[in-house]
């Protein structure tokens, strides 16, 4: 054990953590609003506009996170009518390319979480609204979203945390995060487990975090106080 | 379409045993993962605290550590640990494992972790009658897993564990960073010689989406035998 290489890498990996936690939160931040509007596509009964929902959740849900993040990284480099665009700014920089990828992959997924959230609210309840003459946006708004909210937390907890461990693979188009730090010292001196002990700590200690907030917000949210 | 040729002129034939190989590696790990979860199922529902802190660290460690960072582990530090180990016997040769053990294991503890936790679940929610009907009858304690507790916990276990198949099979991508010759390592190849990263990447998430696709369609008929008689 090299106990010297621990205490030196420490904050070299703790920098690295703010790039880890600033792809994230922007991650989380659109994924969110994407995923909300993908769930009320779902709930639609077009059927053109629901296959169109679903299409999308099973695609970025069935495919690996790093093909998604290549595609947009390598691939859509390679059009030449993009190059041209406003969009290049945004697509040449591999931090811009990993949030695309990130927000796309995880609004996929809360998609589905708000879906089966929105699905499991009893009916008695919009029918209740209805009755008190209250409008369908507003019942939308007022009862439908503070419900689902509180429903999906507990699987939107467990999305976050895997978002967390998506955000290593950033460290594959060149960002240097969490991950990529931890590789870089790995690969120059040769001592992966007492990096991984350190590097893994802070995931784990992030993990613990959010873990909790999301308890905590479970318990403050519940319906029976 | 002459990119995806089989032969020589084109990289149809490298993407099939790549493909092949993308299978292998996600059954290897599955397998890995199961006998894993073989060892640490009975720890975390063991009646003695230290074997369930040694369970949940095993399970909260490895779900919560992104999955690249414990294959940079095994991949820089693999070769490291059997050297050690064999030159505790007294070789001192360099040892080299090849890319497929390293990425097998890695993905396979990862798979180990969530199987684990399948499992637990599949178990703690049989009826506990059923263990006591089983002593009642005089079935000794094998015959008591195996023809009772365990036909009953993979129908319950059988949706959770396709759940953590596909995790595996897309896990699976991330050992192209070891240089292992999977659809991702071989779409790389194919992207970097070709230039043409958008359609060799496209592909690879088309061949990702049909085995998840194909492996779901077998798992549901698996799902229906197990819970016929339900």
């Amino acid at each position: 054990m090299d106990f010297d290489l621990m205490i030196t890498s420490f904050p070299k990996l703790l920098g690295a953590t703010v790039v880890t936690l600033k792809l994230l939160s922007a991650s989380l931040f659109f994924g969110l609003f994407l995923g909300l509007f993908f769930a009320i596509l779902r709930l639609n009964k077009n059927i053109f506009i629901n296959n169109f929902a679903y299409g999308y959740s099973y695609i970025f849900r069935g495919t690996p996170l790093l093909v998604q993040i290549f595609i947009i990284y390598f691939g859509l480099g390679q059009i030449e009518y993009l190059r041209t665009t406003f969009l290049w700014i945004i697509l040449k920089e591999p931090y811009w390319c990993a949030i695309i990828a990130f927000t796309l992959n995880t609004g996929a997924y809360t998609s589905e979480i708000l879906r089966s959230a929105f699905q499991t609210i009893k009916p008695g309840i919009i029918e209740a609204g209805k009755s008190l003459g209250i409008s369908n946006k507003i019942i939308f708004y007022k009862i439908q979203i503070p419900i689902a909210i509180r429903q999906s937390l507990p699987a939107y907890g467990n999305e976050i945390i895997l978002m967390m461990k998506g955000t290593s693979l950033a460290s594959t188009v060149t960002l240097m995060d969490l991950t990529g730090v931890a590789k870089y010292i790995i690969s120059t001196t040769f001592k992966p487990i007492e990096v991984f002990i350190v590097a893994g700590g802070i995931y784990l200690f992030m993990t613990f975090i959010i873990h909790n907030v999301i308890k905590y917000l479970e318990k403050k949210y519940s319906f029976q106080q | 379409m002459e990119l995806l040729a089989f032969g020589k002129t084109g990289w149809g034939d490298e993407l099939f045993y790549a493909t092949l190989m993308t299978i292998a590696v996600s059954i290897t790990a599955m397998l890995v993962g199961f006998f894993f979860a073989l060892i640490f199922t009975p720890l975390k529902l063991s009646k003695y605290k230290t074997l369930n802190l040694v369970g949940n660290f095993y399970t909260t460690v490895i779900r919560g550590v992104p999955e690249l960072l414990v294959i940079y582990l095994f991949f820089f530090g693999g070769s490291g640990a059997i050297m050690y180990v064999a030159s505790i016997f007294g070789y001192y040769e360099y040892i080299e494992i090849n890319a497929f053990i390293t990425g097998s294991m890695a993905i396979g503890i990862i798979s180990g972790a969530y199987s684990t936790e399948v499992f637990r679940g599949a178990i703690q929610s049989i009826d506990k009658g059923q263990f006591e009907a089983a002593k009642v009858l005089g079935i000794n304690k094998f015959g008591q897993f195996y023809k009772i507790i365990l036909p009953q916990m993979l129908r319950l276990a059988i949706p959770n564990l396709s759940n953590v198949w596909q995790i595996t099979l897309k896990d699976t991508s991330l050992i192209s960073v070891t240089g292992l010759v999977e659809i991702m390592r071989q779409s790389y190849i194919a992207a970097g010689s070709t230039r043409d990263p958008l359609f060799f990447y496209s592909f690879a998430a088309v061949l990702y989406l049909l085995l998840t696709y194909v492996s779901m369609k077998l798992i549901n008929k698996l799902e229906a035998r197990y819970s016929r008689g339900y």
